[in-house]
């Protein structure tokens, strides 16, 4: 039979003091931290209403409309959904590139390498990051005030709530560049537009591509729902068909955008890995 | 002194200028298709959207001055020179953001303890199961592309008005996001502790429990911390719809048009979401050192 190699404990003990002897409130931060998380969320629980018979019901229920929504069937308004879907994607593409458009200049403004004053700066970013702080959905009734109901709303809304995630990406991106291709524009005399045009945007071009890309792939996402407040597409035709309880045309719009979402995905997919090989994105 | 750049011969020359020229040409016409197959799709696009260009400069200045009409309080002083007007109904609006972090934030925790039920059955190297892999994928796949807004019209109908319809939306929301980020990073893992474990007998729990949990446990929390931000952004919203916090008193202000409301409401959002984004932000780095930082 083998046997262990005699372990002095004692020596081991006297070696490592930090191991064997932890101070209480190391050992027990761990478990203190779960345990006020486990509390808040009982707390959450019992303030937000939660209660096991509602629970039950609601499941009930929600069973019962999973059935209602079998088989999905359009009815007769195929046409309509497949122009609703179109208006989505069209609001992806539009509301994504004018993002992009106004974007580049502004995040020239709030990059470290081109305006090195932080005063400057400060205010372009705070302004950046207020406008990513409130949602595309409050956007969307606010331009909905503005050009009235409809698809164009929603364009307008993705393109100003993306303007602020541009900006505050494409900073990024033109802080990360390499500095010594700008120098070498510098060096054979350039000025400071010939520097961002030929020292900066070759480096950053291909990295905003991809970036632009994935963003219209998550605004097609973002486009099924700003219909829902009324700024067209399909959103609009879900939120309608959900609340006249017509289940089987509301599994069907899933169904349609889930497809939709699927195609914009792999075309995109695609084409990014053609402009930027395979790196990652954000 | 003598110019040291030598001059290839004339013949030379031309065939390698013209070579030079060809691979330009080309690369030049494959850009300038891209453009113009791109401005087709926008002006397809334009077509679809109804874009109105006379409406967008006709009304413009109706968005200039909205954000004028909000800072603008009913006696027709700007906004900041009567702060108790402006955040006159404050109470209620910070008890309904109260409520709008607590929906985050009980969302995002039961969105976190499903997918961590459910990730390991979703990752390529531990699924026990190449079905079971499978149907959990898809699964995950389908929670999180339905947006957490759509759930939330479906269960406001079967749960009734209120938060509970919020927080549940956010959760499956946040299983599906967080389930996918969750596996990956066990995917990521290293295996040869697992194989470790398992020479020692051990069963399938016990080799996700002693050596791929501490491997990915740090992971998960930071990914949760920041699904927390978004779902908070998420959770202002969730009123629109009826599910609960802030967004119902947005909406009403806003299609109501009582403006100067928008104005103090949209602030303290702005606010908690900013607040939100750095005390996480803190929170990471105190907890997974300056790396975990994405």
């Amino acid at each position: 039979m083998s046997r262990h190699p005699e372990v002095d404990t004692v020596q081991l003990r006297a070696r490592h003091p930090n191991v064997f002897n932890r101070p209480a409130s190391a050992r027990l931060a761990t478990p203190a931290m779960l345990a006020a998380a486990l509390a808040l969320l009982v707390f959450g629980l019992v303030d937000l209403d939660f209660s096991p018979s509602r629970f039950v019901a609601g499941v009930n229920q929600l069973g019962w409309i999973t059935m209602m929504m079998i088989p999905p069937d359009p009815g007769s308004s195929l046409p309509l959904y497949l122009k609703a879907l179109g208006e989505t994607l069209s609001i992806a593409l539009l509301g994504t590139t004018l993002a992009a458009l106004f974007a580049l200049p502004v995040s020239l403004l709030a990059a470290r390498n081109i305006v090195p004053s932080g005063f400057f700066r400060f205010p372009v970013r705070r302004f950046l990051d207020s406008i990513r702080g409130v949602d595309t959905l409050i956007w969307a009734l606010v331009w909905i005030n503005v050009v009235g109901l409809g698809p164009f709303a929603g364009v307008l809304a993705i393109a100003v709530s993306d303007f602020g995630a541009f900006g505050k990406l494409f900073s990024e991106a033109i802080e990360a560049a390499d500095q010594k291709e700008v120098e070498g524009i510098r060096a054979s005399g350039g000025s400071a537009l010939h520097e961002i045009r030929f020292g900066l945007m070759p480096q950053v071009l291909p990295v905003i591509a991809g970036q632009v890309l994935y963003y219209i792939e998550s605004n097609t996402r973002s486009a099924t729902i700003i219909g829902i407040v009324g700024a067209g597409g399909i959103g609009l035709q879900l939120a309608e068909q959900i609340r006249v309880l017509e289940w089987q045309k509301v599994s069907f719009l899933i169904l349609m955008i889930l497809i939709a979402v699927a195609a914009i995905d792999f075309i995109s997919g695609k084409l990014r890995f053609a402009i930027i090989g395979r790196r990652p994105v954000v | 002194m003598t110019i040291a750049v030598s001059i290839l011969p004339e013949q030379q020359l031309t065939v390698l200028n013209a070579a030079y020229r060809k691979a330009v040409a080309r690369k030049r016409l494959r850009l300038l298709l891209g453009t113009v197959l791109f401005i087709a799709a926008l002006l397809v696009a334009a077509v679809g959207a109804e874009v109105n260009l006379r409406t967008f400069f006709t009304h413009f200045g109706n968005f200039v001055s909205y954000f004028d009409r909000i800072l603008t309080l009913d006696t027709g002083q700007r906004v900041w020179t009567d702060l108790g007007e402006w955040f006159w109904g404050w109470r209620k609006w910070l008890k309904l953001l109260a409520e709008t972090l607590l929906v985050s934030y009980v969302g995002t925790l039961i969105g976190a303890i499903l997918a961590f039920g459910l990730n390991f059955f979703a990752a390529a190297n531990t699924a026990p199961a190449r079905w079971l892999l499978f149907v959990v994928r898809r699964l995950l796949e389908f929670a999180r592309t339905v947006p957490s807004i759509v759930f939330a019209l479906i269960f406001v109908i079967a749960f009734g008005l209120g938060p509970m319809a919020g927080v549940l939306a956010i959760a499956i929301h946040s299983t599906g996001a967080l389930g996918k980020l969750f596996s990956e990073i066990v995917e990521n893992a290293d295996m040869r502790p697992v194989e470790g474990v398992r020479s020692t007998g051990a069963s399938w729990l016990s080799c996700m429990r002693f050596a791929v949990l501490p491997q990915v446990i740090a992971g998960y929390a930071s990914y949760a911390l920041l699904r927390f931000e978004i779902n908070v952004r998420e959770a202002s919203v969730m009123g629109f719809v009826g599910a609960g916090g802030i967004g119902q008193e947005l909406i009403v202000a806003i299609r109501k048009f009582y403006y100067s409301d928008v104005s103090a409401i949209l602030l303290t959002i702005i606010v908690t979401v900013f607040l939100i984004d750095i005390g996480t932000g803190w929170l990471r780095g105190r907890l997974f050192g300056s790396e975990a930082r994405t």
